[in-house]
């Protein structure tokens, strides 16, 4: 059994950087400026663009909330709960930069009436469940820019 | 287009959670609308089959599946997937066949038996597949729902009490329809007592999955005069393009949109019916009747502006107006919608069009739309797959 105190690894390895400020790594197409999340291993989607070349970018760390909900009930597998199951919110959030929407879970202890589209937020890493891993795996996470950690 | 294609026959199996074989379903589908067309099984030359992924190798092949239940006769067989679009797919397919003067007679199937509970992924650890991750970070079907709903809200003002009031009137319509799964009457104030599952939408403004079949006898138009049909409704318009370069909606099951710097995003929802008024040669000031794909009672408001039934942001006081219900001017799912049947995923673009057969040719009883000559179809399922069916008179 693996011990509580060996550090969170990441859900998705490669999906993400761990530092500060923590960014999604995303594709981008120098031929037509495109950015993809995640990443894209099958070249620029861009159908009139015919370029191969993508490079990992680190994308914004901050975006604007383009709209927000609930998972109030408990999501199927693969999604691992906490016992007892715990609702939280999703974001959708606009990258400031590459006009992207990415989607994730809402950080806990963020009350869903001071959601407002529009704001700024901003991405954190943080641990969810893991089946067989006390300490969890790291995921992004979307919070209120400038709320308190 | 020189030759035509009428439908000549539907048939559905009752909508609802029965748990049998969905072959059962099916067959019962199939029957039902070789008796409604007046032909027999035997002169069926093509056997289209809408493909369902939850119920092992015969759902995959269930073209043939279908065929074997009703007796081989050496017909030729396709089947198609395509998410919530399975249906229409498997209509095109039929269609095309027909319009090649291939064949004159074809017969096209859907069913499903559906899982309690959210639909899921496949199974394994697969973080390759964009379906598995977002389930892993507990994204499901509702989540989109609940955004899209929150957007509306937003950009549009539209009040949750809306969205109540699309699930109060498509409980009208299906109150009337059989082969709903439900039948009951229900008022805004009793969806809003509901569960909230993803907010601002609760269990009631969202469809449950359900088991159920349907099915189409397509013929060309000289085939039917040759029986006596000629006046059958024509299938006028299927649409199933795919979305373009960049996405502008967050749409299932992805994370992200593709970045907009390089292009102007466009809608693809309203892509769907504008495909199927050029096909069909017709605007949407000639449509009496709407059968859209009401996952939750907001989409349905969506859908109403993506078919250009009112301007961008005007649904819900067209709602509220009372054109959308039964006697307005413009009733929108009339067979009670996916609000009363619940999705049975590969049945329901057929089930749509069934709707709007019976509509056409004045056999909906209590649900009839008066004088309807032309409907629309519409429905969107995931990775890029949606359709729209027009069907006239
Ligand atoms: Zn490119």
């Amino acid at each position: 059994m693996p011990s509580t105190s060996s550090p969170p690894a990441p859900l998705l390895p490669g999906w993400y950087t761990l530092g500060e400020p923590p960014q999604l790594i995303g594709s981008h197409c120098a031929g037509c400026g495109s950015h993809y999340f995640p990443r894209l291993a099958t070249g620029c989607r861009n159908p009139d663009c015919s370029d191969s070349r993508l490079e990992d970018v680190p994308l914004s760390h901050n975006g604007r909330l383009w709209s927000f909900t609930t998972a109030s009930y408990q999501p199927p597998a693969p999604y691992v709960a906490a016992e007892p199951f715990v609702p939280f919110a999703l974001a959708a959030v606009e990258l400031e930069r590459e006009r992207m929407i990415v989607l994730g879970q809402v950080v806990a202890g963020v009350d869903l009436d001071t959601l407002r589209i529009g704001m700024a937020m901003e991405l954190v890493i943080e641990p969810v469940p893991a089946e067989n891993e006390p300490a969890g795996r790291l995921l992004w996470k979307w919070r209120p820019a400038g709320a308190a950690p | 287009m020189s030759r035509e294609v009428v439908i000549l026959g539907a048939g559905m199996h009752p909508w609802g959670k029965w748990g049998r074989n969905f072959v059962e379903y099916g067959v019962a589908a199939a029957r039902a609308a070789l008796a409604d067309a007046g032909v027999a099984w035997r002169d069926i030359r093509f056997v289209s089959g809408g493909a369902t992924m939850r119920c092992g190798y015969p759902g995959y092949v269930a073209g043939a599946t279908f065929a074997q239940a009703l007796g081989w006769q050496g017909a030729e067989v396709n089947s198609s997937y395509a998410a919530c679009a399975t249906g229409s797919q498997a209509l095109a397919a039929a269609r095309a066949k027909i319009l090649g003067g291939e064949v004159e007679l074809a017969l096209v199937v859907g069913a499903d038996t559906t899982p309690k509970g959210f639909l899921a992924p496949a199974r394994g650890e697969r973080p390759d597949d964009p379906d598995w991750v977002r389930f892993r970070i507990g994204v499901t079907n509702p989540t989109y729902f609940g955004l899209y709903a929150q957007r509306r809200m937003h950009l549009y003002g539209d009040t949750v009490e809306d969205f109540a009031l699309v699930k109060a009137k498509n409980s009208e319509h299906g109150v009337h329809n059989v082969l709903a799964r439900y039948r009951k009457r229900f008022t805004p104030e009793e969806v809003a007592a509901s569960a909230i599952v993803a907010a601002p939408l609760r269990l009631m403004d969202i469809c449950a999955t359900s088991d159920g079949g349907a099915a189409l006898v397509l013929a060309s138009r000289d085939y039917a005069r040759r029986l006596g049909r000629g006046d059958a409704p024509r299938l006028a318009a299927i649409s199933v393009v795919t979305p373009t370069f960049p996405s502008a909606l967050l749409e299932m099951p992805d994370l992200a949109t593709d970045g907009a710097m390089a292009a102007t995003p466009a809608s693809f929802r309203a892509a769907l019916p504008q495909k199927a008024y050029e096909e069909a040669g017709l605007g949407p000031e000639d449509i009496d009747l709407a059968e859209v794909y009401d996952l939750s009672t907001a989409l349905e408001l969506d859908w109403i502006e993506d078919l250009q039934l009112c301007p961008r942001g005007e649904a819900a006081a067209l709602l509220r107006s009372g054109a959308t219900r039964l006697g307005g001017r413009i009733p929108v799912n009339p067979s009670g919608g996916l609000a009363c049947f619940g999705e049975a995923v590969p049945a329901q673009a057929l089930a749509q069009v069934c709707e709007l057969v019976w509509q056409l040719r004045g056999q909906a009883g209590a649900r009839q739309v008066e004088g309807a000559r032309a409907g629309i179809t519409c429905n969107q399922g995931l990775f890029g797959h949606g359709s729209a069916v027009i069907v006239t008179r």
